[in-house]
């Protein structure tokens, strides 16, 4: 094994990989960032129906492979410490990674922000073959909503059924949220994870504290 | 006493809630409980609106969704104005305000009731076609006058102060209507595990139960009620929706709900309470007791207050507490509509007579009339009633025993109400609106849910099982059958006791005879709300109509917002009798959504105001904000316009960033472009398949410019593509078609060369883009670099691209223009977009570094000739159109997309309109973009156009207009003439010319 | 407003997360180059347009992204059949 790890070093990469996070002294802002939850959570109710967290700066990879190729997922386990769901609409969580099934052929692994390269770097050392590892750390963002009401306010928002006989804890879908879309999953039972995109983070936070208004929102920072 | 109807004591009302509302300016009083129907009655009032073609003066006819008259419009202030609520519908609260939609300018004396005296022969059937089409240019004036008087209630002028939404549900069954078929049939789901929405539009649960006299389970039918709805509420995969409409079915047993959440309680919504939700709901199987209509029969004058459904009017008594009036006839087809007689005479006031149609009637209820004492007239009908503003008495004659004509001498007799009951008709709707055809049953006499796909059950009235026992009955086998269907195991339910009512048979009749014919006889009206008489539906058969589609499009019966609940079956018996068919031989009847009028608000929901359509923002726009940016809306993106100065014009704004990015440094947010991540060991492949130029070489490092092309040849997008890694490339598409483009190469990825390994993922959000462009944008640049990187002029290259890092941040660094300028393409995590951005201002003031946005960006590109997708093209334009066979390679192995399309005799013929420069002879004319390019201006018009101008724009650099537009073999006319005939009647003169209007060489970017 | 069962997810989901691509199992001709145009124009533009059973392209688009067939009932809008790109129709009109 080592040996074609070698020879592979001397040839040019066949793709480009780039640690995108400049060193601590830069701050990085979410896409929330121009909302300043800090403040609505300081000053905003304690109690009420439904709770909002943006999950700030999360590293988030896609990775597309062949779910056949028992050598990439053996591989991809490796990389990650555990293994790719396979199931569709499942999700694993492992200490700090979690994995969303998205398609046959692709997960969103979600980590720490600053382990993003390391595991982003693992992936690409442990898989060979056709396979694609891109960080899209920034155009993704995270909603934690969880509450008495959290599943009334999911009901004004999301076309999926979230009852739990259908939508069990760790189940994952990507559907639409509102007029835009997020990555659903049921962390808890009634705690629900968004994944959502940077550009429509706006617009869907502005939608669930509308939504959320006749149960009370409060805002976690 | 105010309320002079009001009985002492009954009903369903609290008699110790007085509420006070204003109908018409004038304040009344009525109960809780009351709707405002009932409370209107309860006060005596008759008249509430005058009709729409004849403006006769109307009254209540029924009590339920099926009124056809009672059409109000509510609200207390200008923004809570509602038009087209059933008075049968809207329960009364304290502060109530209502008026009359019908009646401009007063229902008591309106002057179109003239025209409808004048009478018929002035207004006939298919009126509006014959008459007001011609001239057409009438129409806009007639249209006013006839809008007004047809009274279709007005919208309000003001924002609706209240918050409505939409809620999607999913059910394992979805029970409509909660009279005794529905609500055992929810019971018996409920209890079996099912996951069960029950709906009724009523405020209580009950349907005809509320109304009745019956006792179930041994009990008043009410206690029961009471029971299940307890039981269903307490059960937590039950959804109990009262006030609910189920308004649509539709396609996969979807359907929607319209909920009136507050409007029973006050104006408007109280703080925080949503006024009315939309359901949307998938259901596994559906369950429809819908119940049933009584018809009205149709007779002479049968529209004069005072004329109702013999069981609205038993609804009145026995619900409501309300005997709408003092001397009773009733005329009934059936047995079941002596009831309403009984409860009449019991409430204590006079019943002239019950008018039966038939012969011989026998039934139960005929001998509990009679041990009253009540005058039985059998073989008669009511052929005609006397009086306008209410009923003061009626004529009865003997008719034939198939109610074909009258038989014998008229008698009058005194009366102030007439209930008339030509019996029940299920209601089908729900059943319709998936396109199933609704199916004739001679023993119901009336339509029955036809052949259905959906996954549909139906109990009760519905089906033609009118009493309560068999609807008891039938609820539960329903209840039971979705269970199994669900894979549910079966339950337990005891169907409780009712007492049986030996009924005889009904006749046949909807349409009772006069001794005159139907054309002399006076007004027999089918469609109360349409104005639509029985003469009227035999002109229309008499003039060819004889589908009854056509019959109800000329006459538009059925066509106002009660679609004809009470009417379209009588209308189709008159068109069988002329046209001497059945009435399964003269059509059917098919209703489409909704099933009554729903608000705008509701099917807005909170898709309004802020939210109506997403706003896209990129990593700087927090910036753009803060300095002063006017934004245009590209697709869903927010992308600066323009940044104004203090006092600046928008050209002033604009003729500064041009001259400032020329001269020194601009800078630009270009986020929004789609951006694609593409891997594979094929992906080079792909990109020369799907571009129309070669990739196979591309080296690392390097970017090139790419046309995608449809099948047809045309442009669709463009973009830069750049070689990130030997089976790595970055793709760039423009901001609107991100989206699109990905779709696309997935699309010929999965459906055409799956065999290809490649990889897409989208990052257009992942990046932040700032473009610096300009003659200083390198030694901004190389401020900002951190560490050993040269980005000179030979070592960073035009199309090159670089890692590095920029203000402490790991960047790509793509040497691309599209401005012609010495550019740079700045890319960067978002999350630190806004920090390099800032940086660069504190490192840009020194050269006056100038945020632009689109409206510079599209000037300095077109100076450069550069198109862009979307503007310059159209769906109609190939590469070599553009001029751009530069950018195509007809020699790649393998016929890429859009190649052979180019070939067709079409694209290859001389004289396609191909875009080129357009230099105004007067500098200072800018032309319109769009304006219509002709080679003679002297020609007659129509003028032969022979191109348009597409993009068009005051140059600052270059002191003159500049444009890019189509012209007929434009490629090969540079230097020749061409004119703009303008709107304004101007001519505009222009010449050919090359698109690069500043620096052909290319020199300024090649520094 | 159609329910349709996606093979990929495993589960139906609402008309709103798919998109309808048109026909299904229309081929690229493998050398476009040397088709006359009638054979050309017959891939690009004619299209059936049957009443009753219809096989269609739809795809997964705010889901998993895939694209797969769906044989559809134009006249009832019941959907039949959902099967995979490469797979082939098992319900097909007479
Ligand atoms: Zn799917």
């Amino acid at each position: 094994m080592s040996d074609v790890k070698q020879e592979a070093a001397t040839v040019a990469p066949t793709v480009a990989v780039m640690d995108q996070l400049p060193d601590a002294s830069i701050q990085g802002q979410s896409p929330l960032f121009h909302a300043d939850l800090a403040t609505v959570a300081k000053n905003g109710p304690k109690t009420g129906g439904v709770t909002f967290k943006e999950e700030a700066l999360m590293g988030q990879i896609t990775l597309r492979l062949n779910a056949e190729n028992a050598e990439q997922l053996k591989a991809a386990e490796k990389a990650l410490g555990v293994a790719l769901p396979t199931q569709p609409l499942t999700s694993v969580v492992k200490g700090e990674v979690s994995v969303r099934w998205m398609s046959p052929d692709e997960w969103l692994i979600v980590v720490p922000g600053l382990k993003a390269f390391e595991v982003e770097s693992a992936l690409h050392a442990e898989l060979s073959g056709h396979y694609q590892v891109v960080n899209i750390s920034g155009g993704w963002t995270i909603f934690k909503l969880s509450g008495a009401n959290v599943v009334d306010v999911l009901k004004k928002s999301t076309i999926v059924d979230v009852h739990p006989s259908v939508f069990p804890v760790g189940k994952v879908v990507s559907t639409t949220f509102a007029k835009s879309s997020a990555i659903i999953r049921r962390s808890g039972e009634s705690e629900f994870e968004l994944v959502v995109r940077r550009s429509f983070s706006d617009y869907l936070w502005l939608w669930i504290q509308d939504a959320s208004r006749e149960f009370g929102l409060v805002v976690e920072a | 006493m105010s309320q002079k109807n009001r009985l002492q004591s009954g009903g369903r009302i609290d008699r110790s809630k007085p509420l006070t509302f204003t109908y018409n300016g004038k304040q009344f009083e009525g109960f809780a409980g009351d709707t405002l129907a009932s409370a209107l009655l309860a006060n005596g009032v008759d008249i509430i609106g005058r009709s729409f073609k004849y403006s006769r003066p109307r009254g209540i006819v029924a009590a339920g969704a099926e009124e056809p008259n009672a059409v109000m419009q509510l609200g207390a202030t200008e923004a809570t104005q509602v038009p087209n609520v059933r008075a049968t519908q809207q329960e009364l609260f304290s502060g109530l305000v209502s008026g009359s939609t019908n009646g401009w300018p007063s229902v008591d004396n309106d002057i179109m009731g003239l025209l409808g005296k004048v009478g018929g022969k002035m207004m006939p059937p298919g009126f509006y076609y014959k008459t007001f089409m011609y001239p057409a240019t009438m129409w806009e004036t007639y249209e006013k006058v006839i809008r007004k008087a047809a009274g279709l209630g007005r919208s309000p002028n003001e924002y609706d102060p209240d918050t409505y939404d939409k809620v999607n549900q999913h059910a394992d069954l979805v029970v409509v209507g909660a009279g005794p078929a529905g609500l055992i049939a929810a019971l018996t789901a409920a209890r079996g595990g099912a996951r069960v929405i029950i709906a009724d539009e009523q405020n209580e649960f009950g349907g005809s139960l509320l109304s009745s006299k019956e006792s179930v389970d041994g009990k008043a039918a009410g206690a029961w009620v009471a029971g299940v709805v307890k039981e269903l509420e307490a059960n937590e995969n039950v959804i109990v929706l009262p006030r609910s409409t189920v308004n649509g079915y539709h396609d996969h047993n979807f359907l929607t709900i319209h909920q009136r959440m507050t409007d029973h309680i006050a104006d408007r919504a109280p703080n925080g309470q949503v006024r009315q939700r939309y359901h949307r709901v998938r259901s596994k199987w559906v369950v429809l007791a819908t119940g049933a209509h009584e018809r009205p029969l149709v007779f002479g004058n049968n529209d004069v207050p005072g004329c109702m459904v013999a069981n609205a009017v038993s609804t009145y008594i026995n619900r409501y507490g309300v005997v709408p009036g003092n001397e009773l006839v009733l005329m009934t087809t059936n047995d079941n509509a002596y009831r309403t007689a009984i409860d009449w005479h019991d409430a204590g006031r006079k019943v002239q007579a019950i008018v039966d149609t038939r012969k011989n009637p026998t039934g139960a209820l005929v001998e509990a009339a009679r041990e009253r004492g009540i005058t039985v007239m059998t073989g008669s009908a009511v052929i005609d009633v006397q009086g306008s503003k209410r009923v003061t008495g009626v004529s009865v004659a003997p008719i034939s025993e198939d109610g074909s004509k009258v038989t014998g001498s008229v008698k009058k007799l005194s009366a102030d109400t007439v209930a008339s009951s030509g019996g029940w008709s299920p209601v089908i709707h729900l059943s319709c609106h998936t396109g199933s055809k609704p199916v004739w049953n001679e023993d119901v006499l009336g339509f029955l849910p036809g052949k259905t796909v959906q996954k549909q059950l139906t109990a009760g009235a519905i089906n033609g099982t009118f009493n309560t026992a068999g609807a008891l009955e039938e609820g539960k086998k329903a209840g039971l059958e979705a269970l199994s269907k669900l894979g549910l195991s079966a339950v337990e339910v005891e169907v409780p006791a009712t007492t049986e009512v030996k009924e005889s048979k009904a006749m046949a009749l909807f349409h009772v005879p006069h001794t005159k014919p139907t054309s002399q006889a006076p007004k027999q009206f089918v469609d109360y709300q349409n104005d639509v008489t029985a003469a009227g539906i035999e002109l229309a058969c008499r003039e060819g109509f004889e589908s009854i589609e056509h019959v109800k499009r000329y006459t538009a019966m059925g066509f106002g917002t009660d679609q004809g609940k009470l009417g379209n079956i009588n209308g189709m018996a008159v068109a069988a009798k002329v046209l001497n068919q059945t009435i399964p031989q003269t059509g059917t009847t098919i209703f489409r959504p909704n099933y009554t009028p729903i608000t705008f608000g509701a099917i807005a929901g909170r898709d309004c105001g802020a939210l109506f359509d997403p706003e896209r923002y990129s990593a700087m726009h927090k910036w753009h904000l803060e300095n002063g940016a006017k934004f245009e809306d590209v697709g869903q993106w927010k992308r600066p316009w323009y940044f104004p100065k203090a006092g600046e014009s928008m050209q002033e704004a604009l003729n500064r960033e041009c001259l400032a990015t020329r001269e020194s440094i601009g800078i630009l947010d270009a986020s929004t472009l789609g951006k694609i991540d593409i891997q594979g060991k094929d992906a080079r492949e792909f990109l020369g398949r799907v571009y129309s130029n070669a990739w196979a070489k591309l080296p690392v490092g390097k970017c090139r410019y790419g046309l995608m092309l449809k099948e047809d040849g045309m442009v669709f997008d463009d973009g830069v593509t750049s070689c990130l890694a030997e089976n790595h490339f970055l793709m760039t598409t423009t901001s609107g078609g991100a989206a699109t483009v990905l779709n696309w190469l997935e699309f010929y990825h999965q459906t055409e060369w799956p065999e290809l390994e490649v990889y897409f993922t989208s990052v257009t959000d992942h990046w932040a883009t700032m473009t610096i462009s300009g003659p200083n944008s390198r030694k901004l640049l190389e401020e900002l670099i951190d560490g050993d990187v040269d980005v000179s002029k030979d070592s960073f290259k035009f199309m090159d691209w670089k890692p590095m890092s920029v203000a402490g941040v790991p960047a790509r660094v793509f040497r691309i223009s599209f401005t012609g300028e010495l550019s740079f393409e700045i890319n960067v995590q978002a999350n630190y977009g806004l920090h390099v951005w800032e940086k660069l201002f504190e490192h840009g003031a020194k050269y006056d570094l100038t945020p632009y946005g689109t409206e510079t960006m599209h000037i300095l590109r077109a100076e450069k000739g550069f198109i862009i997708a979307g503007q310059d093209t159209d769906g109609s334009v190939h590469p070599y159109d553009l001029g751009m066979g530069w950018a195509v390679s007809m020699n790649k192995p393998f016929s890429f997309i859009g190649k052979r399309g180019m070939q067709r005799e079409d694209c290859v013929r001389a004289e396609r309109k191909q875009m080129v420069g357009i230099k105004t002879i007067d500098p200072n004319v800018v032309l319109p973009e769009g304006a219509q390019a002709v080679f003679d201006p002297t020609a007659s018009i129509p003028m032969p156009m022979v191109g348009h101008i597409s993009s068009s724009y005051w140059s600052a650099c270059l002191g003159r207009s500049v444009a890019l537009g189509f012209v007929k073999g434009g490629l090969d006319k540079m230097g020749e003439k061409v004119y703009y005939p303008l709107v304004d009647g101007r001519i505009v003169e222009a010449e050919i010319c090359s698109p690069i209007f500043l620096d052909p060489k290319g020199e300024r970017q090649n520094v | 407003m159609f329910y349709i069962y996606c093979p990929y997810c495993g589960e139906h989901r609402e008309e709103e997360e798919f998109h309808n691509h048109g026909q299904a199992h229309i081929e690229r001709p493998a050398d476009p180059d040397s088709c006359t145009d009638e054979e050309w124009g017959n891939y690009m533009f004619f299209r059936k347009s049957p009443k009753g059973l219809h096989h269609e392209i739809w795809d997964h688009v705010a889901g998993c992204r895939k694209f797969f067939n769906v044989t559809r009932d134009t006249v009832t809008y019941e959907i039949k059949e959902v099967y995979k790109m490469g797979e082939q129709p098992k319900v097909v009109a007479e």
